[in-house]
């Protein structure tokens, strides 16, 4: 086999042409798409900040975020936030209440634990949990947890805030449980080593040396775990009910922000009625909270970051 | 092999040999075999290991020196498929043992790694993690250990005034000897050295050695080392291992003047290696 690689090295390149057409038109290419996430981006947030300020010639902002009372409906409505945020609130902490210590020991058993055969069959398994589409999981609220609650708590309602936050919660399990395992599993095994050469024992590593170690990527995923509670719609709309509440007890029924765009997205409210423009005003503040959110995650890896 | 039967000579007979009677044994090591899944990486390792001296393991890379000493602490076990045969007693105790416990084993133990592993908290916290994971919580108490340790490892003028700083601020020398001064802190009996200047520059590494020099007053250390210069300069025993194999055992001085084996000879003076 007589092979010239020189030579057809060279028949390649003779066809420079097409060859210097396509390395400058890709980049040209790659930006175009990119300035089009871009674009959108800034159209949403105009869309969102123009309608807000209509909403406010209509309602004063004062009332709008200090008001107790959201009734957007009928004759006299009513437009303070404040219940639709206790509601989004409650959820996000109940479900937060589930995710974390959840999240947080499947992750340190997947990294620190875990043999590599069990870790082959569970990390799948998570990852399904995560696929999961949230109406699935809505309606798994509506008609298996809150049924198996009632049993304990006899009068609570249909719809309320226990059974939807406990089921973002779950949710949220796998988002968490994945992320702090990438965290944890970064840190080098010469710090294991190291600690167990003391005569640190395995959890003793696990929670003094490989938690601390990750904790800049543990709490990023808190707090991205947070800001989609805060953002979960589905299940919310589905299982939490809609009656905008100013409360902390769990077996309410409340309304989250989300919930209430649901409701007057698919309901009846003309276009250029104050209950139009005002899905806005509260997609806004819905807006601001996750923009914090994602703000905060990326300041707490920054902050906190370890370079082994 | 001419030299495992006169080996196994030294161990059964350590006790009473006449002309070595205030050396005492820390770790007789007999007839031990360490396999990583089918390989086998130590064959009938048979050496004893003596008390406030060094011991210093030479070889080419892949011998099984890190391995062996890996051994000595148990911490080997992390690769899952390793499996082992013979015995190593520490203090008289059979480290495999059921009833003696690993971590009691790795607390009277310490080692000092290849590369600098500080944990990313400050220096301070680097020091009293080993005191405080075994139970001491006094704040008055932890200052002591970490100014005792940290003046024993040849750190505590260098970082005084910065102990609340983040260990991984100091430099690779510094971070090696805040490594050694966190072993210390839990007072160990025996400082296991898995090459601990290859990574260091060539002024660091001096005051390693001088340290190591220091600690043997009180400590018993095993080191393993690339170099044959190191191990000549600090070291009182020696082995030398090839392929899995202890080739020889002897007294530093004799091992590097006047081998027993050719094939020592062989390696400190380069010809392979």
């Amino acid at each position: 086999m007589a092979v010239n690689v020189k030579e057809l090295m060279k028949e390649k390149k003779s066809n420079r042409s097409l060859q210097t057409f396509t390395e400058k038109a890709a980049p040209a290419f790659f930006l175009v798409c990119s300035i089009v996430s871009i674009l959108a981006t800034i159209g949403i947030v105009l869309t969102l900040l123009i309608e807000t300020i209509t909403f406010f010639t209509r309602v004063p902002f004062m009332e709008f975020i200090t008001g107790t009372t959201w009734w957007p409906f009928g004759e006299n409505p009513s437009f303070g936030i404040l219940p639709l945020i206790s509601g989004t609130l409650l959820i996000t902490v109940i479900a937060m209440i589930v995710a974390i210590p959840f999240g947080l020991a499947s992750a340190i058993y997947l990294s620190e634990f875990a043999s590599e055969k069990v870790r082959k069959v569970v990390k799948p398994i998570l990852e399904i949990l995560a696929g999961i589409p949230t109406i699935v999981y809505g309606f798994f609220a509506l008609t298996f947890v809150t049924p198996l609650l009632q049993v304990f708590i006899s009068d609570l309602p249909i719809f309320n805030a226990l059974s939807a936050g406990g089921i973002v919660g779950v949710m949220i399990i796998p988002m968490i449980a994945s992320l702090s395992e990438d965290a944890m599993s970064s840190v080098p095994n010469s710090m294991r080593e190291g600690a167990l050469a003391m005569g640190s024992t395995r959890l003793e590593v696990a929670l003094k040396v490989v938690v601390p170690a990750a904790l800049s990527g543990i709490i990023s995923s808190f707090v991205l775990g947070i800001s989609r509670a805060i953002g979960e719609t589905m299940i919310v709309s589905v299982a939490a009910g809609s009656t905008p509440t100013l409360t902390l007890d769990v077996t309410e029924s409340i309304q989250t922000m989300t919930g209430y765009i649901v409701q007057v997205v698919l309901g009846d409210a003309s276009y250029g009625t104050t209950t139009y423009y005002s899905i806005y005003a509260v997609g806004m503040t819905l807006f601001l909270f996750t923009l914090l959110m994602n703000l905060l995650s990326q300041y707490i890896s920054r902050r906190f970051k370890e370079d082994y | 092999m001419t030299n495992a039967p006169e080996n196994k000579q030294v161990t059964i007979t350590n006790t009473i040999e006449p002309d070595k009677e205030d050396k005492k044994t820390i770790y007789s090591i007999d007839n031990f075999n360490l396999w990583y899944g089918d390989n086998q990486a130590l064959y009938d390792v048979q050496l004893d290991i003596p008390v406030n001296k060094v011991t210093a393991i030479i070889g080419p890379s892949g011998c099984g020196k890190s391995t062996f000493i890996k051994s000595l602490n148990r911490l080997v076990e992390l690769v899952p498929s390793v499996k082992m045969s013979g015995s190593i007693k520490y203090n008289d105790k059979e480290i495999f043992s059921p009833k003696f416990k690993v971590e009691d084993l790795r607390t009277s133990v310490g080692m000092v790694f290849q590369n600098p592993n500080p944990f990313p908290k400050s220096i301070y916290e680097n020091v009293v993690y080993g005191p405080k994971t075994h139970g001491i919580k006094k704040k008055k108490i932890l200052d002591e250990i970490v100014e005792k340790s940290l003046k024993e490892a040849a750190l505590w003028d260098e970082v005084k005034d910065r102990l609340n700083e983040n260990a991984f601020g100091l430099s690779g020398g510094q971070q090696q000897r805040l490594c050694i001064a966190r072993c210390l802190a839990i007072e160990p009996e025996v400082i296991l050295m898995d090459e601990p200047t290859s990574a260091l520059d060539p002024i660091s590494t001096t005051r390693i050695e001088e340290l190591v020099q220091e600690l043997k007053k009180d400590y018993s250390i095993a080191i393993v080392t690339h170099n044959m210069q190191q191990a000549a300069r600090i070291s009182d025993r020696t082995a030398f291992f090839l392929n899995g194999e202890v080739i020889e055992y002897n007294d530093t001085d004799k091992l590097f003047s006047n081998p027993d084996d050719k094939r020592t000879e062989d390696y400190i003076t380069g010809r392979f290696g």
